[in-house]
């Protein structure tokens, strides 16, 4: 056993046990950390693959980004030191039945499947191959991918605001009402 | 035994099914949104392993995984905006408590 496998095999027991922790802690804001450490054990397994650009991406965006939107909001919407109330005893089995009868249906299928793997040459996915296939207009080019998920960013960009827009109260009657009935229906 | 596609895929098959129990289990929004983050990522590492192991001479994975990741932090944005309107009108963010959204 080697050092890089000694690496993979504790990242990936970190990225599980935290994961696990993650998912049954009554703490929320434990929650967030635990998955906080999950993440980073997904980024350092795309380093250990040699990945070092979507790790990158991995740590600026999920680690930077969303874990920190998850814990403001957590301090928007909860009461500093309350547990989440106890789960259903029943519903907590049921899940576990449902998830490992998944669990090991798909891995009878992994492991029964051979995957045939490829004898051509391998491309390194440095910064400079990624960023010549995003913007290629040719077959097999990633341009207009890239252009509709800059107009879905925009869009989720105006939606939160328009969602998570506080309405001014005591404006007018008028306005008061459209906005209630408009949240109605909403 | 060296690491190769096999654990990755069983690392990426419990993740998601960590995410799925998560998902079942919990009511509370921001910790149901914690369990798709999860499911996401370990759908991220499938890509990966398939393009590092399968497909090297492609890096179709590569970009599938990118896309992801921009479409999760678009998603997650607009779940914590949802979420945060949700409490303001109804004081509790437990899915419980947000059956009125459906009349």
């Amino acid at each position: 056993m080697t050092g890089s496998d000694i690496i993979f095999y504790l990242l990936a027991t970190l990225c599980v046990v935290f994961a696990l922790l993650s998912v049954t802690t009554r703490h929320i804001f434990r929650a967030a950390i635990y998955l906080l450490f999950t993440l980073i054990g997904i980024a350092g397994i795309y380093f250990w693959l040699q990945y070092e650009f979507i790790a990158a991406v991995q740590i600026v965006v999920y680690v930077g980004g969303i874990v920190v939107l998850i814990i403001f909001s957590i301090f928007l919407t909860q009461q500093t030191g309350e547990q989440l109330p106890k789960q259903k005893l029943d519903r907590k089995i049921f899940a576990a039945l449902v998830v490992f009868a998944g669990f090991a249906l798909t891995m009878v299928q992994i492991y029964q499947h051979t995957f045939i793997e490829t004898d051509e040459i391998a491309i390194t996915p440095t910064v400079e191959n990624i960023g010549k296939k995003m913007l290629a207009v040719d077959s097999g080019g990633y341009a207009l991918p890239f252009e509709v998920i800059s107009i879905l960013l925009l869009a989720a960009l105006i939606g939160c605001i328009v969602i998570a827009l506080r309405e001014k109260k005591n404006i007018e009657p008028q306005i008061q009402d459209d906005t209630e009935e408009h949240k109605g229906i909403v | 035994m060296e690491p190769g596609l096999y654990h990755i895929l069983f690392l990426s098959t419990a993740l998601f099914f960590i995410g799925v129990y998560g998902f079942l289990t919990r009511r509370n929004l921001i910790t149901m949104l914690m369990s798709i983050e999860l499911i996401l990522n370990s759908v991220n590492l499938n890509f990966i392993a398939f393009n590092k192991y399968l497909w090297p001479n492609q890096m179709d994975g590569l970009f599938f995984t990118l896309f992801i990741i921009a479409i999760a932090a678009a998603e997650a944005a607009v779940a914590i905006a949802i979420i945060i309107n949700l409490y303001r009108s109804h004081n509790s963010i437990d899915v419980e408590n947000a059956e009125d959204l459906k009349y």
